[in-house]
C-alpha cells in the first residue's frame, strides 16, 4: 500500500489537488482523485490544498534505541586560526533559549590545536560544559577529521540537539556527521523553537530561494541537527564573571583524526574591504554600472560606510567584478542591516539573495524596477550623480 | 576515468509561491529546469573526460519527468543517463537521498569522481554531496571553483571559504561540489541534441539496486516538513523622485528621521 491514500468517502472531486499537483500525479476517474504513485513524489501539495482533508499521507516511523537518553544542547564552537567564530556565539544565545526551555544543560564543542584558553569565552557566553578536543594534527580543518571527531563524541555523551554554523566549514562538515549518526539535519534555519506540546524542535528555514518557508522536524531521531547562517540569530550576552565550566577534555587516537584530504595552502582576499557575509553594510552594483571602471564609486562609497561590495549576476557575468562579490540564487545570501542596491532592477534570483537585509535602499533610473518594490528607500534617477552625491552626504554624517 | 555527475530536476524557484487564500503551495504551470548548480559540475565532469579519457555518467532521481535533465545532459557530451524513480524512492531528505544515490552509484561500479553542483535552488541544503561522501566512504572537497590538477589518483582544487580560497588535495575516489565560478557550461550541439533524442535513458527502481528499504523515500527519512507559509512581507517604501539634489536631500532627510546611519 502506498503511503499516500484518497479517502474515498471524503472526496468530493472538486479537483482542486488535481491543480496543485506539480507532478501531473493526480487525474480525476469518476468524480474522484486517483494518484499515480510512479509519478508522486509525497511533496504533500494535495494535502494541503485539499479542503476537505481526503488526503492523507502516513508512513510508519521507527524510532531511534534509547531515544531518551539523548539530552542537551550542543553547540559547535567553530574556530579558525584561533578564532572562536562570531555566528558561535550567535548559536550560544539562540541554545541558551533551547536548553532553558528544555531544562538541560548548554554545552560547546571545540575542536583545535592549543585553544584551551578560548573555553573562557565560551563559558562567558553561557555555556555550562566544553568538549575539548585540543590536538596538534587539528589545528587546521579538514572535513573527515572534524566529522569523525564529533560523530564519536556525540555517540558516546549524546546530545538532543546540535548546532552549527552555517559557514563553508559547517556545511561542509555537518551534513557529514548527521549521515554518520543516521539523523536529520535541517540547513539555514532562521527560526528554532520548542514545541511546547511535545518538546521536539521546530526548524524553520526558507526554501525555494526564499519564496516559501517551511518548518521541518526531527520527531523520532536524535539528536535533532540544525545549521544556522552568520548574523540571523542574536548573540548571547557576555557574563565576564562566568569564566569557567566544567572541561571534559577528549583524547583522539589517530584513525580518528586521519584523512585523505590535506589542505596545501590558504589564499586570503587581499581586498581590504569587509567580507561580504560578515557586513553590516553592502553597496552592490548591477547592469545599470555599465562598466567596470564605474565600480569605484559603489567601491567608494562601501569604504565611506564602512561595509562590503556585492553586486548582481549581471555584473559579475559581463566581467566587470568577481564572482566572490556575486548576491543572489547562483552566489551568496546575505542579510545586512543595510543593502544598497546601486543600478540593479531586482531579478527574483536577485532577490532570493538580499531581501532577508534590515533595510533596503534602492537606485535605479527605471521607476518600475522590480527592486523598488522590496526596497525601504527607493531613489529613482541617475545613479551615476546620485551615489557621488550620497557618498559625500554620508562622508559628513559619519563624521560628526 | 570514469566519473559520475548527481543532477537534479528542480522548478523554475522564481515561480514558486504559497496561494494567499489557502496557504498552500502554487506550483501549477511550473517549468522545470535541470538545478543550475548541476550545470557547472556536467561541463566540468566532461571537460575532464575530454582531457584524460573514460566516461561520463549522469544520474539523477526523481519522477519519471526527471529524464528530461538527463536527455539535456547527453545532449552537452555526458556519455550516459540512469534514472532512479520509484514509489519507494518518493518523500526522501537528504539523508535518504544520498543513500539512494550512493546505492545506485555502487551498482554503477568503479568510478574516480563524483561531481555534484554545491546545493539545488529548490531545497537549498548542500547536504546530499557531502552525505553521498560518507555512504560511499570517500573523500569530499565542496565548493569548489577551481580543479587544478587530476590525474588517475589524485586532485588538487580551489574551494571557497569566507576568507578567500583553500587549496585542497585529495586522493581519488572523491565527491567534488562545485560553484558557478568554475567554468562555462557549453550549448548543446546539433549532434548532441541528436544523441540526446536518441539516447536510452534507463530507469532504475528497488528492484534495480541493492538497498534496505526502510532506508528509502518518506519512511528513510528522519525529517519531515510541518508546514510551509509565506515570508513575511516588506511593507512599501519610501521612493523619492525628481531632480538629483531634491532626491538626495529628501532621502538623506527621510535617514536622519528614522535614525539610521548614526
Amino acid at each position: 500500500m502506498s503511503a499516500i491514500q484518497v479517502l474515498e468517502d471524503k472526496c468530493i472531486g472538486c479537483k482542486i489537488c488535481v491543480k496543485t499537483c506539480p507532478y501531473n500525479a493526480i487525474t480525476m476517474q469518476e468524480k474522484l482523485a486517483v494518484i499515480d504513485i510512479t509519478k508522486c513524489t509525497l511533496c504533500g501539495s494535495c494535502v494541503d490544498a485539499c479542503p476537505v482533508d481526503a488526503i492523507v499521507i502516513q508512513v510508519e516511523r521507527k524510532r531511534i534505541e534509547g531515544f531518551d537518553d539523548y539530552q542537551g544542547v550542543w553547540v559547535f564552537a567553530e574556530q579558525r586560526d584561533g578564532v572562536i567564530q562570531p555566528v558561535v556565539y550567535e548559536l550560544l544565545g539562540v541554545g541558551q533559549r533551547l536548553a532553558k526551555t528544555r531544562n538541560t544543560e548548554l554545552c560547546a564543542v571545540l575542536i583545535g590545536s592549543g585553544v584551551s584558553e578560548k573555553t573562557k569565552a565560551l563559558f562567558q557566553r553561557g555555556a555550562d560544559k566544553v568538549y575539548l578536543v585540543d590536538h596538534p594534527k587539528l589545528g587546521q580543518y579538514v572535513d573527515e577529521a572534524y566529522a569523525r571527531v564529533i560523530t564519536k563524541i556525540v555517540k558516546q555523551y549524546k546530545p538532543e540537539i546540535v548546532l552549527a554554523g552555517a559557514t563553508a566549514l559547517g556545511r561542509a562538515m555537518i551534513p557529514r556527521v548527521a549521515v554518520e549518526l543516521k539523523t536529520g539535519l535541517t540547513a539555514d534555519c532562521t527560526g528554532l523553537e520548542i514545541d511546547p506540546e511535545s518538546g521536539h524542535l521546530l526548524q524553520t528555514r526558507p526554501a525555494f530561494g526564499g519564496n516559501i518557508m517551511a518548518t521541518i522536524r526531527c520527531e523520532n531521531f536524535r539528536p535533532q541537527m540544525a545549521t544556522v547562517r552568520h548574523k540571523v540569530m542574536t548573540e548571547a550576552s557576555v557574563n565576564p564573571e562566568r569564566t569557567e565550566g566544567e572541561i571534559i577534555k577528549i583524547e583522539v587516537k589517530d584513525p580518528d583524526i586521519a584523512s585523505r584530504t590535506s589542505i596545501l595552502e590558504v589564499i586570503k582576499d587581499v581586498e581590504e574591504t569587509v567580507k561580504l557575509t560578515e557586513a553590516d553594510i553592502i553597496v552592490s552594483g548591477g547592469r545599470g554600472m555599465v562598466g567596470p571602471e564605474n565600480f569605484k564609486i559603489i567601491t567608494e562609497m562601501a569604504k565611506v560606510l564602512g561595509g562590503a561590495v556585492g553586486a548582481s549576476r549581471a555584473a559579475v557575468d559581463a566581467g566587470w567584478i568577481e564572482y566572490s562579490h556575486q548576491v543572489g540564487q547562483t552566489g551568496k545570501t546575505v542579510k545586512p542591516k543595510i543593502y544598497i542596491a546601486c543600478g540593479i532592477s531586482g531579478a527574483i534570483q536577485h532577490l532570493v539573495g538580499m531581501s532577508s537585509a534590515d533595510v533596503i535602499i534602492a537606485i535605479n533610473k527605471n521607476p518600475d524596477a522590480p527592486i523598488f518594490q522590496v526596497a525601504d528607500y527607493g531613489l529613482v534617477g541617475d545613479l551615476f550623480q546620485i551615489i557621488p552625491s550620497l557618498t559625500e552626504h554620508f562622508k559628513e554624517i559619519l563624521k560628526k | 576515468m570514469n566519473i559520475i555527475v548527481c543532477i537534479k530536476q528542480v522548478p523554475e524557484t522564481t515561480e514558486v509561491k504559497i496561494d494567499p487564500k489557502t496557504n498552500t503551495l502554487i506550483r501549477e504551470g511550473v517549468d522545470s529546469m535541470t538545478n543550475p548548480f548541476d550545470l557547472w559540475a556536467i561541463e566540468e565532469g566532461v571537460q575532464i573526460k575530454e582531457k584524460l579519457g573514460g566516461k561520463v555518467t549522469a544520474l539523477s532521481m526523481g519522477p519519471p519527468q526527471a529524464e528530461q535533465v538527463l536527455r539535456d545532459a547527453i545532449a552537452v557530451n555526458v556519455d550516459e543517463g540512469i534514472l532512479l524513480s520509484d514509489p519507494a524512492f518518493a518523500g526522501a531528505d537528504t539523508l535518504a537521498t544520498s543513500y539512494t544515490l550512493a546505492q545506485a552509484i555502487r551498482k554503477i561500479g568503479a568510478f574516480d569522481l563524483i561531481l555534484c553542483g554545491k546545493q539545488a535552488t529548490d531545497g537549498d541544503t548542500a547536504q546530499v554531496g557531502p552525505g553521498i561522501a560518507v555512504h560511499l566512504d570517500i573523500p569530499q572537497i565542496v565548493f569548489v571553483k577551481k580543479i587544478r590538477e587530476i590525474t588517475k589518483d589524485r586532485i588538487v582544487a580551489e574551494r571557497m571559504v569566507e576568507e578567500g580560497i583553500e587549496v585542497v588535495e585529495s586522493s581519488l575516489p572523491c565527491l567534488v561540489t562545485v560553484v558557478k565560478d568554475i567554468n562555462q557550461p557549453r550549448m548543446p550541439s546539433l549532434r548532441g541534441k541528436m544523441m540526446a533524442k536518441k539516447a536510452v535513458v534507463p530507469v532504475w527502481g528497488v528492484k534495480n539496486i541493492e538497498v534496505d528499504p526502510e532506508k528509502l523515500g518518506l519512511q528513510g527519512s528522519p525529517t519531515w516538513v510541518d508546514k510551509v507559509f509565506s515570508p513575511p512581507s516588506r511593507s512599501k517604501g519610501k521612493i523619492f523622485e525628481g531632480e538629483t539634489e531634491a532626491v538626495v536631500k529628501g532621502f538623506i532627510e527621510a535617514l536622519q528621521e528614522d535614525k539610521l546611519l548614526q
